[in-house]
């Protein structure tokens, strides 16, 4: 894959006339999905995907197109060839932009990640047998994925690895649920068989009747899931520098009125898991280790070269969009054997579901509680609860109601498959707040 | 390229076998504070092989269309579906995949390639230039995407379809501020079946230049109050509020848990159809794939179900699902033509498509004229509901106050939360055909693997009583 990558971009930058600089991306998958429902197999099939774009950068003017690889690479160089005729057609006609970054050659890399995977011929039978007994939901996902990234100064990069995930539910007859993800690079009969085993045993708690719980403020402990789904917030209209300069950002509040959040909140983005690449869609390299929010200070924010032109700052080699890609929060030092100690009386929330920003400026984001989330009573666990709507700041409950921070950082793999398999994950633990929210 | 010469030199033996061909091209235009954002393309174009085997369907999507590349993706999708079948959750026949025949077109005046994108860029940034109605107002930004799409699927019990569209979205956003107070009014992103002719530089400056000025007038409004109120929504409110609590409420595959592990479930349970007072008796919705424009219209979903408009809700009475034929066999529960897929390289499931609900009797003066006290709310920005589609919450860009029957104050950051059920049974008054507004998503996202896909959804205004509204931080 690497080499036709390579031939393809190679024959493209001989066609480039000397005033003109060429970015090409390209990304690829091979992959099996099996779809699961009640332990059964819903849906089952593979995927090839391959596709190339090009970015041209003329007298100031820039332009984009990608396609879909046929895999003839005779053939892919031709629509390459076309796409570049395409794109000088309509690079005169656009207006000139002021903010525009010149792609550079600041070295190469080729960043191989090998697995042992599951053949897609024997996967059915792996991995059916030990979800029998239980009702499960879920996804399997597993294959080859591929990123590469070249431009016309000669710098080159190329990622790629083999992953699976195994994304689940585990259902009760009345409807309640906990979930866990088996992922990995190397397929492991026995560590999967135990792992869903452990899972089925969380399952018990669930079967005790549930009960409801009113709106108000609790006591609360939010698992290292449920923290990571509040952070994918902060990649949207979050910790973007763009954002906050255009007045769309949740952390406006903490570069313009001086707020912060607790001394035991730190988040970086740290790329040294290397579970995803390091360079953006411009070829730009991040840093391994960037600290963003530091002991409850907003450190950096992620700033894009076009951003760093706009608003005369300094480039971090951030994404197009500005989004974490490699999130890293900080351990605290709560044990999690003392966890339900410490809430006494309150929630622990395994995992929480469809959050939004119900004012974003404000820093508020609503979502609900969902799966694995329980009523402690006197340091013990009583019975799951009724999902329960929240709508609290995260200057709130990431700022003097953060009581704690577990000393234990859990990974938790990117499952999501919207148009391609995405790669990385975060690295968070769970938190421990005074206070917290439920409103319905 | 010739599908059924394809399908007709497939050589393996199955059940039954169809070919889905996608070629998907989206040009998106952008402009952001004077400058251009954003100038590019990208064409998916691809096909998905699906084989029936002892009852299982099995698929391999592929980049790779050559006689060569079809031949082995024939082998392999009979492969994994002769492979799982052991372990189906249900035994399929050729009954799922109906013979269908036809073609559509959606309709439009100007074509893709009849304004330049140069001039493009000049309309938007025209626009851009209209949002800036005040040094208030930092941020402006014009958005305008291109797609288009045509669709094959040829199969061996004599499926033969084509399916074309040319669909725009667009969007014009203005961010206001003074000092630390932020406010962000926008066009309401949405699509339609639709050619260039939307990018009339007019009546984009025109409403431009409204947008604008409520961005600055939302700066000095008053919080959205709290309390137990009347509300009314707009159109472009009701949007997502269907989708939400009606749309994924109602999906067949959802009500038989095929998607417990990502999107949810669902409070409907299928001895509901037919039984359940989902709302008001004032309540009309239907799927409905023949409205001229809306995004979601066709004549055959990827199953090769014949599209037609049927009642899903009458009178507030739930009467029917939004499941395609795969769904309705499993169910034995009436539904509708949705089995959708976002594109080649995804397996149809069933989603949502055109989802209206019908205009009623009442004017919009006669709706606001006999609310003693309320909110008026308009354009969605924040949407969150639970995983059985029942307890929800929405938030909008702009609202105004009802006292004693009049449109008063602009208040900002509108918001209101409910419970599904209830909420449709506090629908007290429909708005008329004047107060009909026709919008679109091209982003609903559901599935595992996952999907995004276009959705369509037209509504009057409407009058809800006793909900719980409440405004920002």
């Amino acid at each position: 894959m690497e080499n036709k990558f390579n031939i393809i971009s190679d024959k493209v930058f001989e066609l480039l006339n000397e005033d003109e600089y060429l970015t090409i991306s390209f990304s690829s998958e091979n992959t099996q999905f099996i779809r699961f429902s009640q332990s059964k197999i819903r849906q089952i099939g593979l995927v090839d995907d391959s596709s190339l774009e090009l970015e041209l950068i003329h007298n100031n003017r820039t332009c984009g197109e990608s396609f879909t690889l046929s895999g003839d690479t005779d053939a892919d160089i031709q629509s390459a060839t076309n796409l570049l005729s395409n794109l000088r057609t309509e690079i005169v006609q656009l207006p000139e932009d002021p903010y525009i970054v010149l792609p550079e050659n600041n070295g190469s890399s080729c960043d191989i990640h090998t697995g042992k995977l599951l053949s897609v011929d024997d996967a059915a039978d792996a991995l059916t047998p030990a979800m029998q007994g239980v009702d499960l939901a879920g996804i399997f996902a597993s294959g080859k994925i591929y990123r590469g990234n070249s431009n016309s100064l000669g710098q080159k990069h190329w990622f790629s690895t083999e992953t699976f995930s195994l994304d689940y539910s585990l259902i009760t007859a009345d409807e309640k649920m906990v979930k866990a993800t088996f992922a990995g690079s190397e397929w492991n009969r026995s560590e999967y068989e135990s792992f869903m085993a452990a899972s089925i045993k969380k399952l018990e708690f669930m079967k005790r009747k549930a009960i409801k719980v009113e709106p108000g403020e609790y006591r609360t402990y939010i698992a290292s899931p449920g923290v990571r789904d509040i952070l994918d917030m902060f990649s949207w209209n979050g910790l973007s520098e763009a954002s906050i300069q255009q007045g769309q950002s949740s952390f406006g509040k903490m570069r313009n009125e001086n707020s912060k959040l607790s001394p035991c909140f730190s988040l970086l983005e740290d790329f040294r898991s290397g579970s995803v690449p390091r360079f953006n869609d411009n070829g730009e390299v991040s840093p391994d280790v960037l600290n963003l929010v530091n002991g409850g200070l907003l450190e950096n924010t992620l700033i894009n070269s076009r951003t760093a032109k706009e608003y005369n700052v300094i480039s971090n080699n951030a994404g197009g969009g500005e989004g974490v890609r490699a999130p890293y929060m900080l351990a605290g030092d709560l044990l999690e054997a003392d966890v339900l100690k410490k809430i006494g009386t309150g929630l622990y929330l395994g995992n929480l579901h469809y959050l939004n920003w119900s004012d974003c400026i404000g820093g508020r984001i609503t979502g609900m509680t969902r799966y694995a989330c329980f009523w402690v009573e006197n340091d013990e666990i009583v019975a799951p609860i009724e999902n329960m709507r929240f709508d609290d700041s995260f200057y709130n409950f990431f700022g003097e109601n953060l009581e704690a921070v577990s000393k234990k950082v859990e990974f938790n793999p990117e499952v999501g498959t919207y148009e391609n398999r995405s790669l990385g994950g975060t690295h968070c633990p769970g938190v421990l707040l005074s206070s917290f929210s439920l409103t319905l | 390229m010739d599908l059924k010469n394809l399908l007709s030199q497939i050589n393996i033996n199955a059940d039954w076998i169809g070919m889905r061909e996608v070629r998907e091209k989206g040009t998106y235009r952008v402009i952001r504070d004077g400058n251009p954002q954003a100038n590019g393309a990208g064409t998916s174009h691809g096909i998905m092989v699906e084989v029936l085997a002892k009852g299982q369907f099995g698929y391999y999507a592929t980049n790779d269309m050559s006689i060569s590349g079809i031949q082995h993706a024939a082998e392999k999708a009979k492969d994994q579906a002769m492979r799982a079948s052991e372990y189906s959750l249900y035994s399929f026949s050729e009954d799922a995949r109906p013979k269908a025949t036809g073609s559509y077109e959606s309709s439009f005046s100007k074509a893709a390639d009849s304004i330049s994108a140069g001039e493009i860029n000049e309309i938007l940034l025209a626009g851009c230039d209209a949002l800036k109605v005040s040094n208030h107002i930092v941020s402006a930004s014009a958005y305008g995407l291109i797609t288009e799409t045509e669709f094959n699927f040829v199969s061996t019990n004599g499926s033969d379809v084509n399916q074309k569209f040319l669909m725009v979205t667009s969007d014009f956003s203005a961010t206001a501020q003074d000092g630390n107070i932020f406010q962000r009014r926008t066009g309401g992103r949405t699509g339609h079946q639709i050619g260039l002719e939307v990018f009339d530089k007019n009546n984009i400056i025109s409403l431009c230049s409204g947008i604008g000025k409520q961005a600055v007038e939302l700066l000095s409004a008053e919080e959205c109050p709290t309390g137990t109120m009347d509300m009314v929504l707009a159109s472009d409110q009701m949007m997502l509020q269907i989708h939400e609590s009606i749309g994924h409420a109602l999906e067949i595959d959802r009500i038989l848990g095929d998607e417990r592990n990502y999107a949810g479930w669902s409070f409907i349970r299928l001895e509901d159809f037919g039984t359940l007072q989902y709302g008001s008796n004032l309540m009309n919705v239907t799927f409905d794939p023949t409205v001229e424009h809306e995004l979601a219209s066709y004549a055959f979903d990827d199953g090769g179900l014949e599209a037609q408009h049927q009642y899903i809700i009458k009178e507030g009475l739930l009467v029917r699902g939004l499941g395609g034929k795969e769904s309705q066999i499993r169910s034995n529960t009436p539904g509708v033509a949705n089995f959708r897929a976002s594109s080649w390289n995804r397996a149809p499931i069933d989603r949502m498509a055109n989802l209206n609900l019908e205009a009623g009797e009442s004017s919009f003066d006669d709706i606001i004229s006999n609310i003693d006290y309320g909110v008026y709310m308009e354009t969605n920005r924040s949407w969150s509901i639970d995983d059985y589609r029942n307890k929800f919450q929405f938030g909008s860009e702009y609202g105004r106050l009802i006292e004693n029957g009049k449109l008063t104050k602009t208040v900002k950051n509108p918001n209101y939360r409910g419970v599904t059920t209830p909420f449709w049974n506090n629908l007290k008054k429909v708005g008329d055909a004047s107060t009909f507004g026709v919008h679109g998503t091209p982003n609903c996202g559901k599935g595992e693997p996952n999907q995004v896909i276009r959705v369509g959804h037209a509504s009057p205004v409407c009058q809800f009583e006793n909900i719980e509204v409440f405004g920002g931080v």
